[in-house]
């Protein structure tokens, strides 16, 4: 039997084939290592801001008893009637023991500076209550709140902590009658901004988010396709065009603040807009976010085979009903992505914000696109910024409703781009 | 042949290169096309120099010639498709009907749907059988309704010999079909908008013997209704498909003739080699 020639290339082969399967291997080792350490960061992330905001969704409520008098409280007079002195007696009812001026107002500070406000409401809601003796629960004083939460040393000497020695036994005594209890903070995802932590809530800023970004969407959305569109399918290719993709390209990496001076300048300053609302909130993210949209839509027109054009211009279809027909539902799932990279990061945006006036202060809850508003980013900035130990879960709890928002709209967009993508 | 004819036939035309002029019989009586002194540039190169050809009514005519040469290059200039391509530049005259195709006043919507057009690869819409074969037809009104639309398309899955294959899943992705059906849907979708003259760039390239039949066989029956210009490179295939060849090479129309003379005969040196598979 004479032996099989031997292939030379074969031998060649083999022996490189070790090598590049070692280098396979450690790329792969690397790929798993850099996901595993960002996975590791992500878990830290939640983790950190999970384990300090989880404590904002719970809230402390005293019970207090109280007598609507029908001689004060009349329906014509609710605003200009004594509800702080109504929660005041109710407190020295329980407490008959305590009379020295001093005392009288730290066993007042137990409870919100929000409660008079809220018998006001319930009383506004249901005039039976009036002439009733009533049990209610209202919201604690935010030391309270932490003290419960066990934020307040209570082994720490009397000076060093926000609740004295004497507010501590009552207290105690409240807790012992059942008159203190945890439950689910409604008040936070329903209410705006406050100076008390015990009544701030994320509502305002959520809604402030929305309409911002609202506006943005249904600006940047429509002009960023319209442009990408334009620029790929119709522009003529010269000079002119190669500059604006230039500058376009440019323009998306602008410091975000740039764009707020902007908006200053331009919207408020020129057009007289009124500041601090979503409108030009939005304007500004507009602007902002309109190149990376543009960019991300010429990308995505860009990957549609041009075979598909040919056929379309081959039967006789006008340009514009081969964009509108055949490369638009190609790309529009390309498009929706970049779309929704260039929201999240409108929705994250503070800078830009603060320059045109979204950092004020504002208790109320926005109703339209020309309320005065902040935003999500913004309130936990300023949260953050506050001095009282309860601001910090308020951060992180806000911080998670940030994200959960973030959640829902790349949501929204996965589902539509599932919605539209076309099977090949 | 009568003596008005001989005459046509013999005509050869002024080229550059005195031994690239063009041989044969390049015009006809009675032209659905005519194409003169055509010239193709690329930017600066030149893909198609000063041809001259005219394509007659009814018939099929196969343009072959070496890889490179210009022939979809000439064929993307009867139905304009080559505006679609960056930079590059059309000159000459080209008469569909009398009516000159590259005069800037003309619409190039009306003029693709009366010179259809099938591509080298199958390129079906990444929509429904239907809609695809539709498509034509909606957008230049041809239906007044939805039982019209749906007897045209019937009528061109049927002329493209698609119909039986198809007939129970009209509604799923033309993209779906196997290679030759789908070059057979872009017929159909061609032929669906009554076009007079069909272009075709290598239809069957990517099928196999038996698609390849039903293709040639669909093409021989729309020459009752269409002029075809087909582009290929199976000689075989021309010989079974065409009435007339034109060769080209590099960008040049060497040889036009009837197909049988052509290949039995040929007048040019550059002709004789290439169908003797001397070159290319
Ligand atoms: N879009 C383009 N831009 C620049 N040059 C081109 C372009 N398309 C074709 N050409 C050139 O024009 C010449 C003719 O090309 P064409 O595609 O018409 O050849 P062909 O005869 O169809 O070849 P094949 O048989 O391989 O399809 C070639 O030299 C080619 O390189
Ligand atoms: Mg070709």
């Amino acid at each position: 039997m004479d032996q099989p020639e031997k292939n030379p290339t074969i031998d060649k082969v083999n022996r490189g084939l070790k090598r590049r399967y070692r280098a396979e291997r450690r790329f792969r080792i690397l790929g798993a290592t850099a996901i595993l350490t960002a996975l590791c960061f992500l878990f830290l992330l939640f983790f950190s801001i999970v384990s300090s905001g989880y404590k904002a969704f719970e809230k402390t409520f005293i019970q207090i008893e109280v007598f609507f008098d029908p001689a004060e409280f009349t329906n014509e007079n609710l605003a200009a009637a004594n509800f702080p002195g109504l929660i005041k007696a109710s407190m020295n009812s329980m407490f008959p023991e305590v009379t020295s001026r001093k005392d009288k107002k730290d066993l007042y500070y137990l409870i919100s500076p929000g409660a008079s406000f809220q018998l006001m409401k319930q009383v506004k809601n249901n005039p039976a209550l009036i002439g009733q003796k009533e049990l209610i629960w209202v919201a604690a004083n935010d030391d309270v709140d932490m003290l419960l939460k066990g934020n307040i040393d209570r082994t720490r000497p009397e000076s060093e902590r926000r609740i004295s020695d004497k507010q501590l036994g009552w207290l105690d005594t409240l807790a012992h009658d059942g008159k203190i209890k945890k439950t689910f903070n409604t008040a936070f995802f329903t209410s705006g901004d406050s100076r008390e932590p015990e009544l701030a809530g994320i509502w305002g800023a959520t809604c402030g988010s929305f309409y911002t970004l609202l506006i943005t969407l249904s600006l940047s959305f429509p002009i960023g396709v319209a442009a990408a569109v334009y620029l790929e399918e119709f522009a003529p290719k010269n000079r002119w065009t190669d500059i604006i993709e230039v500058n376009i390209n440019n323009l998306a990496a602008v410091p975000s603040i740039v764009y707020g001076l902007l908006g200053l300048a331009v919207f408020i300053n020129f057009f007289g807009m009124p500041r601090s609302t979503p409108l030009v909130g939005g304007l500004v993210l507009t602007l902002m976010t309109l190149p990376i949209i543009i960019i991300a839509s010429r990308a995505s027109l860009k990957s549609v085979p041009p075979s598909i054009r040919e056929a379309a211009l081959g039967i006789g279809a006008s340009k514009m009903q081969m964009v509108a027909h055949h490369v638009l539902p190609l790309a529009l799932p390309g498009m929706l992505t970049g779309t929704i990279i260039g929201m999240a990061h409108a929705l994250g945006e503070t800078a830009p914000l603060l320059m045109v006036g979204m950092v004020a202060f504002i208790v109320d809850i926005p109703h339209g696109f020309t309320d005065p508003a902040t935003v999500l980013p913004v309130q936990i900035y300023l949260w953050a910024d506050s001095p009282e130990r309860a601001f910090v879960a308020k951060t992180s709890a806000a911080i998670m409703v940030l994200l959960a928002f973030l959640f829902l709209m790349n949501a929204a967009a996965v589902l539509l781009r599932k919605r539209f993508e076309i099977k090949w | 042949m009568s003596g008005k004819e001989e005459i046509l036939s013999e005509v050869t035309t002024k080229a550059l290169h005195k031994e690239r002029e063009t041989v044969g019989s390049p015009f006809v009586e009675n032209p659905r096309m005519t194409c003169r002194e055509v010239n193709v540039y690329y930017g600066d190169k030149k893909a198609i120099n000063n041809v001259n050809i005219d394509i007659a009514r009814n018939e099929v005519i196969a343009m072959i010639g070496p890889s490179g040469c210009g022939k979809s290059t000439f064929l993307r200039c009867l139905n304009r498709m080559n505006d679609t391509i960056e930079g590059c530049r059309v000159t000459g005259d080209l008469r569909l009907d009398g009516m000159d195709i590259h005069d800037k006043n003309v619409d190039v919507v009306p003029l693709r749907a009366r010179v259809g057009m099938v591509f080298q690869k199958p390129n079906p819409f990444p929509k429904s059988i239907f809609d695809n074969v539709a498509y034509g037809p909606k957008i230049h009104g041809l239906a007044q309704n939805k039982a019209e639309l749906d007897e045209i398309v019937e009528r061109s899955l049927k002329k493209a010999g698609l119909w039986d294959e198809v007939k129970d899943r009209l509604t799923q992705p033309g993209t779906g079909l196997s290679g030759g059906q789908q070059q057979r849907l872009c017929i159909a979708r061609a032929i669906a908008v009554s076009p007079e003259v069909i272009l075709m760039d290598e239809p069957c390239s990517a099928l196999d013997p038996i698609a390849t039949a039903r293709i040639e066989e669909l093409i021989a029956e729309l020459r009752q209704h269409y002029s075809i210009v087909i582009v290929t490179h199976s000689m075989q295939q021309a010989a079974r498909v065409s009435q007339r060849t034109a060769y080209f090479h590099l960008g040049d129309l060497i040889e036009v003739g009837m197909t049988d003379r052509v290949f039995t005969n040929p007048r040019h040196q550059l002709t004789e080699d290439y169908i003797t598979g001397r070159f290319g």
